[in-house]
C-alpha cells in the first residue's frame, strides 16, 4: 500500500496543491489529467527523484527521507529510458547488480519469457521498435522486484498496434503477477480499459478520486466531465424534472430534484445521443431536438456529428454505417434524441 | 532543378576546399621540401628527442590533471542551472581568448618563487619555473576549455532520466555516474582528451614565458629557427607534426571504436 499525504511540489512555474491519495496493495491505480498537470513530477516524487513537502508512506513506513535506490519503487518513463550502451540482456539484468540472490535471477528469467524478450536479449535498445523497448523497460523495472511500479504514459509514444499489445501485457502483469501499479495518463480511454481506481488531476489540484466507473458515470464537476469525454455540457438551472439551459432549450431529467438549482451543469455523453432523419415516433419520454447538421468528423470508431439549432448545439457519436443508412449529409436537417436518464446533472 | 543543385554542390565544394587547401598546403609543402638528411640527423639528436618526448609527456600530464578536475566540473555545468552559470562558462573559455604570452605571464606572477605559492612549491621540491613542472602548469592553463567544453556538451546530451532510472533500480549516484553517465559520455571524453592534449603539445607562448629551459619541441623549434634559421628548425617541425598526427589518428580510432558499439547495430 502506498499513501501520499499532503504532498506538495513547488517549483518556478509549477506548483502542485497538497495531494493525498492511497493506492492499495495489488491495485491498478490511474492518475489521469491533461498534459502539464504535473503527473510525471508526482511519480518522480514517489520514486524519490523530486524534492517535495508532505510525506509518502509505503506500508505505513515513511519513505520521504529514503534515497531512490533504497525505496524499491520502479519508474518507467514514457521514452523508456533504456541504457543505450547496454544490450537488452544487460539492461534487464541491471538491477541484479545490486541484489543477486538466486530467486532474483529466476524472477528475471520469468519476466523475460513473460514479456517475450528471449529473442531480443543480445540486441541494443537503438535497434528495437517502440513496443519492444517498452517491454524491455517493463522487464527491467520489474526485475528490481519493486514494491510499486510507476508508469509514466506507457502507451503514449506507441503506435496503435503496439499500444494494444502493451496494454495487454500491463493487464497480465497486474492480474497474474499481482504487481501494484500506479499509472499516469492523459487518455481516459486507457483508464477505462485498465484502471480500477482513478484520480483526476488538473492544474495541480486533485479533482476527483474513485472507482473508474463512478468517475466516468458521475463526474464531480465540469472539468472532470469534459475530461472523461462528455462533449455536451451546458450551464443550466433545474426546476423539478426539467433543466432550463442558458441557451434556451429544455431537457427532461429522469429524476425530480427536491430543491431547485439555479446554477449547475448538465451533460450528455455523445454516445448516448441518437441521430435520426425524422421526428421521434415512439411513445416514451425523450428529449428530441431538430437542427442542421453542421459537421461530420471521423473519430476512432465513430463519426462525430454536430447538430445546431438556434438555441442548442449537440454532438453525437454515430456509427458510420448508421449514418449512411439514415441518408443524412452535412447541411441537411436532422434530429437528435436522448433519454432523460442520459442527462447527467453536476 | 538538377543543374541548380549541381551548381550549388560545386560552389560549396569550391568554398570549402579553399580552407582545406589553406591548412594542407603549408603542411604538405613542409614534408615535401624537408631535407631528409637533416631530418635523419635530427632524429638522433638527443636534444631534439628529449624535447619531443618532454612535449608528449608534459601535455599528457596536463591533460590528466585537467581530466581529474574537469570531469566533475563539466558534469556540474551540464546538469545544474544557476544564476551566473554563463559567467562561469565564460571564465572557463578565457584561456582561448587571451594571448598565450599573457597567459604565461599571468600564471608566472602566481607561481614565481617570489610569491607565497611559488615559495611553497619550491619548498616541497616542485620547482615551478624553468622546469617540466612549470611547463605542465602553463599547459593546464591554456588547455582547460578544450577538455571541459566538449565533455560538458556530451554530458548535456545524456538524458537525466537514464540516471534517475538507474537510481530507482538500486544504483547509488556514484555507481550511476561511473556505469551509465561516463560510458555514454565516452565520445566527449575522448574528444576532450585529444583536444586538450593537442593544445598542450602545440603550446609555445605560455610555456616559453614560464620555462624556456628545459625545452619542449615548440620552444626548440623556435630556438633553432632564431639561431640557425629555417633549414634547421623545419626538421623538428616535421617530426613534431608526424608524432602529433600519429597520436591524433590513434586516439581518434580509439574514440570511434569505443563509441561505435552502441550505434553499430542501428546502422546495419
Amino acid at each position: 500500500m502506498i499513501r501520499l499525504q499532503d504532498v506538495r511540489i513547488d517549483l518556478p512555474g509549477f506548483s502542485l496543491a497538497p495531494l493525498s491519495l492511497t493506492v492499495e496493495e495489488g491495485e491498478f491505480f490511474m492518475l489521469v489529467g491533461p498534459s502539464g498537470a504535473g503527473k510525471t513530477m508526482i511519480l518522480e516524487a514517489i520514486a524519490g527523484l523530486q524534492p517535495h513537502e508532505g510525506e509518502i508512506f509505503i506500508d505505513d513506513e515513511p519513505i520521504s527521507k529514503l534515497p531512490p535506490e533504497k525505496r524499491r519503487v520502479a519508474l518507467v518513463y514514457q521514452d523508456y529510458a533504456l541504457f543505450p550502451h547496454l544490450s537488452v540482456r544487460e539492461n534487464i539484468a541491471y538491477p541484479l547488480r545490486f541484489s543477486s540472490r538466486e530467486t532474483h535471477r529466476e524472477h528475471v528469467k520469468h519476466l523475460t519469457s513473460l514479456l517475450r524478450l528471449e529473442h531480443l536479449l543480445e540486441r541494443f535498445p537503438g535497434t528495437l521498435s517502440g513496443g519492444e523497448q517498452q517491454r524491455v523497460a517493463l522487464a527491467r523495472a520489474l526485475a528490481a522486484k519493486p514494491r510499486l511500479l510507476l508508469l509514466d504514459e506507457p502507451l503514449a509514444a506507441l503506435d496503435p498496434l503496439f499500444r494494444e499489445e502493451i496494454q495487454e501485457y500491463l493487464r497480465r502483469l497486474h492480474e497474474e503477477e499481482g504487481f501494484t501499479i500506479l499509472m499516469v495518463t492523459h487518455d481516459f480511454g486507457e483508464v477505462l480499459s485498465l484502471g480500477e481506481r482513478v484520480a483526476v488531476l488538473r492544474e495541480g489540484i486533485l479533482q476527483q478520486t474513485g472507482s473508474v466507473e463512478s468517475v466516468f458515470r458521475t463526474p464531480a464537476n465540469r472539468e472532470v466531465a469534459t475530461f472523461v469525454g462528455m462533449k455536451n455540457i451546458f450551464a443550466a438551472s433545474v426546476h423539478r424534472n426539467m433543466a432550463l439551459l442558458e441557451e434556451g432549450a429544455e431537457f427532461v431529467l429522469a429524476v425530480e430534484t427536491e430543491t431547485d438549482r439555479s446554477r449547475c451543469f448538465v451533460g450528455i455523453r455523445p454516445e448516448h445521443i441518437l441521430l435520426g432523419n425524422r421526428p421521434w415516433e415512439g411513445t416514451d419520454a425523450i428529449n428530441a431536438f431538430s437542427g442542421i447538421i453542421t459537421s461530420v468528423v471521423p473519430r476512432e470508431i465513430a463519426l462525430e456529428v454536430t447538430l445546431e439549432s438556434s438555441h442548442l448545439r449537440l454532438t453525437a457519436h454515430v456509427l458510420g454505417s448508421t449514418f449512411l443508412d439514415l441518408g443524412l449529409r452535412q447541411g441537411q436537417q436532422g434530429w437528435m434524441f436522448f433519454k432523460p436518464e442520459s442527462v447527467h446533472l453536476f | 532543378m538538377y543543374s541548380r543543385t549541381f551548381r550549388n554542390r560545386w560552389f560549396t565544394l569550391l568554398m570549402g576546399s579553399f580552407l582545406l587547401i589553406y591548412i594542407l598546403w603549408p603542411l604538405v609543402n613542409m614534408f615535401l621540401r624537408a631535407d631528409w638528411n637533416v631530418v635523419a640527423a635530427a632524429s638522433v639528436d638527443r636534444e631534439v628527442l628529449g624535447a619531443l618526448w618532454r612535449s608528449i609527456w608534459t601535455a599528457a600530464a596536463a591533460t590528466g590533471v585537467i581530466a581529474l578536475f574537469g570531469t566533475p566540473l563539466a558534469y556540474f555545468l551540464a546538469r545544474k542551472n544557476f544564476r551566473g552559470k554563463s559567467i562561469l562558462e565564460a571564465i572557463i573559455d578565457i584561456p582561448i581568448m587571451v594571448p598565450h604570452t599573457v597567459a604565461g605571464i599571468a600564471v608566472l606572477m602566481v607561481i614565481s618563487p617570489r610569491t607565497p605559492l611559488g615559495a611553497f612549491l619550491e619548498n616541497i621540491g616542485l620547482q615551478p619555473v624553468n622546469s617540466s613542472f612549470g611547463i605542465v602548469l602553463a599547459c593546464i592553463f591554456v588547455s582547460i576549455p578544450f577538455y571541459v567544453d566538449p565533455l560538458k556538451d556530451a554530458f548535456a546530451s545524456i538524458s537525466p532520466r537514464l540516471e534517475r532510472v538507474s537510481q530507482t533500480l538500486g544504483a547509488s549516484p556514484s555507481y550511476t555516474f561511473f556505469h551509465i553517465t561516463l560510458p555514454l559520455a565516452k565520445r566527449g571524453i575522448y574528444s576532450g582528451l585529444i583536444m586538450s592534449w593537442a593544445r598542450s603539445v602545440s603550446e609555445f607562448g605560455a610555456v616559453v614565458i614560464i620555462a624556456y629551459h628545459p625545452m619542449v619541441a615548440p620552444t626548440l623549434i623556435y630556438d633553432r629557427f632564431a639561431t640557425f634559421g629555417l633549414k634547421y628548425s623545419s626538421p623538428i617541425a616535421v617530426q613534431l607534426i608526424s608524432i602529433s598526427l600519429v597520436m591524433f589518428v590513434l586516439l581518434r580510432l580509439l574514440a570511434v571504436r569505443g563509441s561505435d558499439k552502441q550505434f553499430r547495430e542501428v546502422q546495419e
